[in-house]
């Protein structure tokens, strides 16, 4: 046996002699390889994010005709009008309202999740998520024929428990809280399923430990499971604000910014000025006040997200 | 197979020194042991032999050729892993001809050797399993028959039974050895685990704080070791330590432990100790050398009474603890000897396994 | 002494014992209720539109039958419409085209990037690293004016290959953060093991790394086939012709002529456009909540 082991031979050429520093070539190769391999994502990065952020920079320095470079015109334009002041107070009143009940229902119903047989969690779990995975844009179609105002199925609803009928989207504060009701539906089993997984990672043993101090429920959620996920639920607020706050699906199918811009965003608002109207510069420079809030957000995110990656381990 | 040299070996990052120039010459077909506390540089070498951490500076053969600048794969090496690092997607088979398929072999070669090692290592019913599937002690076979088929010029091992259970190392333990003494092949192998260490080498290194301590067989590492770090990583449990101080008396010399215990040193020590009459110095003694006064006598033992903090029964034999001058010592006793927490025992120490440590270098005298 | 460790366990672990019962069967009885509450409220608009696909226009136009219900019959008549009579099949081809190609893109540029970053190290690569995670947080909306503009100027407005080059600015960058993060999660000691066994770069990604994190693999791609096939802003802003329209924005656009809303049929077309991805779902919903909780965790 021994023998056969022996007689292996070394098939493989002994390199040694010939070429010396292979090694420091073998390391320098390495890093010029992977540079090699980044960079398309860095030309995507430069070509299609930060040359598209400083053309619009720019861009919204000129006038309508893109013929004439007029400073800070549109910026001064856009602050002189009620409706983009309009703008800027809807598009926080929308996000600030959705993403709070977002978390919230996201937080009651992890729980409820939580709390069913291990066995059955898997299948209200993947029932709840289905809002989140039909593309937006064909969901709110439907809440849109929902919210119709001949054959609305609310509204037969509502009449036949004796209520009167809503004007859902004819009324700007129902057309609001209509567009608020619709992302929440949407956005919602994002924060369930979030929620889920960490109330997961949370160890048994520091509840069973509670309990055994006597800890009851409600002591358990304050003291136990919220300083747990603290971190992953400001992580999924703030992305869900920058996601929210830019949003503009639902109120450009349901709305298109209607009635009387009481349900424009930042968005839909640009999208208006910008392409419908032709107007691209002043359409950039509306989407350019997003800007400064978004980058706040996404510093404190980086933040939470850094955070969380090193208590995980 | 080949031998393995380090020349003045160093390795630095940035400005922390792991690995502080060293020197191991291992001679074809020996089984070299590299243990050590963690940190104490033992992995770090490995993996510079391996290719896996550059070398600062010195200079690393393998089969007379320097390798310092090779890739670890040029440098016909096979590694086995603490954590094994079988491909998890692979079966077990693809797992040990890996290496040969990238190696661009003839696939009868792969098969043939695969089998052999398979057999070898007992686990040709396993060849079609994932990793998966595979309990502790059979990944850690699949590992070293990894290693086995490539028939490198040296084996690596990187504490590899650090994550099997007890039972099971002793027996993997058992296993690496038969392995060995039938392929022969140049091996370097690194454990934090004495026992390990004892029980596999030809020679054992033993390293603390990036240098090598002693270099050495087993039993010359347990009998005459050179540091008092080695007199105390080498045995289980440790060897005892005490501050003492050497008195001439007449020829003869006598340390001193406390007020009312001191012992006479063997006159065959005398002429060696002799020139540190008169200092301190650190008494070093093993638990198995302080055993009950009952039983089988012989000249050189000297007899002390103790007050027993702590009784300890193993069942083969029983660990008392005692204290002398506030250090605590240990002794193996025999089980039938009857002594309990707070009692009396006499105990007879046997001086001719006696150390005795210079305190400022270290050094055994 | 004795009559206290007596008298106290007597009593007391036989009531909390049964009340622990009760207030346990309490809380799962009051789970399922508000959970069935919450499922109404986030299953009724798919089931509407399932119903409202399913009725005949005559029975819509009906406003005294309970809208909630189907009374004059199933009918796939909706569907016919919609698959004869309108350009939807076009919709459904260019999106597939367009999500083929951005998955695949995507895989491939993430996937080099991620392996790059995960385990090779070099200058610049955490800065990078942290560039990629910022960039996944900029929304379309922020920049698709002047998007509309590069877009304008290579002659791709109102083509879907427009969409082919946008699209990954939304997919990339999440998708190479997440596979960071399961690239990170493969222990060391495998490439090491692989180095040793004679592995170059590319073998030791196409070898050992893309089957070891297939599941991260697998969560990727299925994010960036529900983004590209789900965007709406850039269609909505680059492409007006039917023949180069997507399923989102043709859905809710094309299909609406005039003052008549074909509602049955543009339900249809909003159900069979979600399909996709819901099959997807069905389907591989582990790898799909994965994907979705890798990143606010990994990095």
């Amino acid at each position: 046996m021994a023998d056969t082991v022996q007689t292996w031979g070394s098939t493989v050429p002994d390199k040694a002699a010939a070429k010396p520093n292979k090694m420091q070539k073998f390391l320098r190769q390495r890093s010029t390889i992977a540079f090699l391999m980044c960079l398309p994502l860095i030309l995507i990065i430069i070509c299609l994010v930060i040359y598209p952020a400083f053309y619009s920079i720019y861009l919204s320095m000129l006038n309508k005709s893109q013929t004439r470079f007029i400073g800070l015109g549109n910026f001064a334009f856009l602050i002189s009008r009620d409706t983009f002041w309009q703008v800027v107070a809807q598009s926080t009143i929308f996000a600030l309202s959705a993403v709070f009940f977002k978390a919230l229902i996201g937080l009651i119903t992890a729980h409820l999740v939580n709390n069913l047989p291990v066995k059955g969690q898997r299948k209200w779990r993947g029932m709840l998520l289905v809002p989140w995975v039909i593309p937006l844009a064909l969901s709110t179609l439907g809440w849109w024929w929902m919210f119709d105002p001949t054959n609305s199925a609310f509204n037969y609803t509502l009449r036949s428990l004796g209520f009167e009928g809503i004007p859902w989207l004819s009324d700007p504060y129902w057309a609001r809280f209509s567009v608020i009701l619709v992302n929440v539906w949407y956005g919602a089993p994002f924060f369930l399923i979030m929620y889920l997984a960490a109330l997961k990672s949370v160890p048994e043993q520091l509840y069973e430990a509670a309990s055994i101090d006597g800890a009851s429920a409600w002591q358990k959620f304050i003291h136990i499971t919220l300083p747990m996920m603290r971190n992953i639920i400001a992580i999924t607020v703030l992305f869900s604000l920058i996601v929210t706050f830019a949003n503009f699906d639902i109120v450009q199918i349901m709305t298109a910014g209607g009635p009387r811009n009481m349900t424009h965003m930042f968005a839909t608002y640009s999208f208006l000025l910008g392409i419908r109207s032709g107007d691209l510069p002043l359409g950039a420079a509306t989407s350019l006040f997003m800007f400064p809030i978004l980058g706040i957000a996404a510093v404190f995110i980086l933040r939470g997200v850094r955070k969380r990656g090193r208590e995980i381990g | 197979m080949a031998d393995v040299e380090l020349r003045n070996v160093v390795k630095k990052y940035d400005d922390v020194v792991a690995v502080a120039s060293i020197n191991l010459d291992i001679p074809n077909h020996e089984f070299v042991v590299l243990v050590g506390p963690s940190g104490c540089g033992k992995s770090t070498t490995l993996r510079m032999i391996a290719g896996l951490e550059e070398i600062t500076g010195g200079e690393i053969t393998i089969d007379g050729s320097v390798v310092n600048d090779l890739p670890p794969k040029d440098r016909d090496i096979a590694m086995v892993f603490q954590n094994y690092a079988l491909y998890p997607h692979m079966t077990v088979a693809e797992n040990m001809s890996f290496g040969l398929k990238l190696r661009k072999f003839p696939k009868a070669e792969i098969k043939a050797r695969v089998d052999n090692a398979a057999r070898i290592l007992d686990i040709t019913e396993l060849l079609a399993r994932r990793p998966k599937q595979l309990s502790g002690g059979q990944r850690q076979r699949v590992a070293m028959g990894r290693a086995i088929v490539r028939n490198p010029k040296v084996f690596l091992f990187d504490e590899p039974l650090s994550n099997l259970d007890a039972k099971l190392r002793v027996q993997m333990r058992t296993e690496i050895k038969r392995v060995h003494q039938k392929v022969k092949t140049t091996t370097v192998y690194v454990t934090h685990d004495q026992v390990e260490a004892m029980t596999l080498a030809d020679r054992v290194v033993v390293m603390n704080a990036g240098r090598i301590e002693q270099i050495g067989t087993p039993n010359d590492l347990y009998h005459h070791p050179a540091t008092r770090f080695v007199a105390g990583f080498i045995g289980s449990p440790a060897m005892n330590f005490v501050p003492a101080t050497l008195e001439s008396v007449g020829d003869g010399l006598r340390v001193r432990l406390s007020d009312t215990i001191s012992f006479n040193v063997p006159e065959s020590r005398v002429a060696r100790y002799k020139p540190h009459a008169g200092k301190q110095v650190t008494f070093g003694l093993r638990p198995e050398h302080i055993t009950e006064t009952r039983g089988h006598h012989n000249g050189t033992g000297q007899e002390f009474t103790a007050v027993l903090d702590v009784v300890e029964p193993m069942g083969m034999e029983t660990m008392v603890y005692f204290r002398i001058n506030g250090t605590e010592l240990c002794g193996r006793v025999e089980p039938t000897a009857s002594g309990n927490a707070g009692e009396q025992m006499p105990l007879r120490a046997n001086l001719d396994q006696m150390h005795l440590i210079d305190p400022a270098t270290g050094l055994v005298l | 002494m004795s009559t206290i460790t007596a008298s106290v366990p007597a009593t007391k672990p036989m009531r909390t014992g049964a009340s622990l019962r009760r207030s346990r069967r309490w809380a799962l009885f009051a789970s399922y209720f508000f959970l069935i509450l919450f499922a109404i409220f986030f299953l009724a608009p798919p089931y509407y539109m399932v119903v409202t696909a399913l009725k005949t226009d005559g029975e819509m136009a009906k406003l005294a039958t309970n809208p909630w219900f189907i009374y004059d019959g199933v009918t796939l008549d909706q569907f016919r419409i919609l698959l004869y009579n309108t350009d939807f099949l076009i919709f459904f081809k260019n999106t597939i085209i367009v999500t083929v190609c951005v998955v695949a893109i995507t895989m491939v540029v993430s996937v080099l990037a991620a392996f790059a970053l995960g385990r090779m190290r070099f200058w610049g690569s955490s800065i990078l690293a942290t560039g990629i995670f910022l960039t996944y947080l900029v929304p379309d909306t922020l920049l698709f004016i002047p998007m509309f503009q590069i877009v304008k100027s290579i002659g791709l407005l109102n083509s879907y290959w427009g969409m082919v080059l946008v699209y990954p600015t939304l997919t990339v960058p999440f998708c190479t953060w997440i596979m960071i993060g399961y690239f990170q999660s493969i222990p060391k000691e495998l490439d090491e093991a692989a180095l040793i066994d004679g592995a170059g770069h590319m073998q030791m990604l196409f070898k050992i790394f893309i089957p070891v994190a297939l599941p991260g693999i697998i969560a990727a791609m299925i994010f960036a086939f529900t983004v590209s096939w789900a965007a709406f802003v850039y269609p909505m802003a680059f492409l007006y012709s039917s023949d180069q329209q997507v399923l989102t924005v043709g859905t809710v656009t094309s299909l609406i002529r005039g003052d008549v809303y074909k509602w049955g049929m543009l339900m249809a077309g909003a159900l069979l456009a979600a399909a996709p991805p819901l099959v997807i779902y069905a389907f591989l919903m582990d790898y799909y909540i994965a994907g979705l909780t890798a990143g606010a965790t990994k990095g």
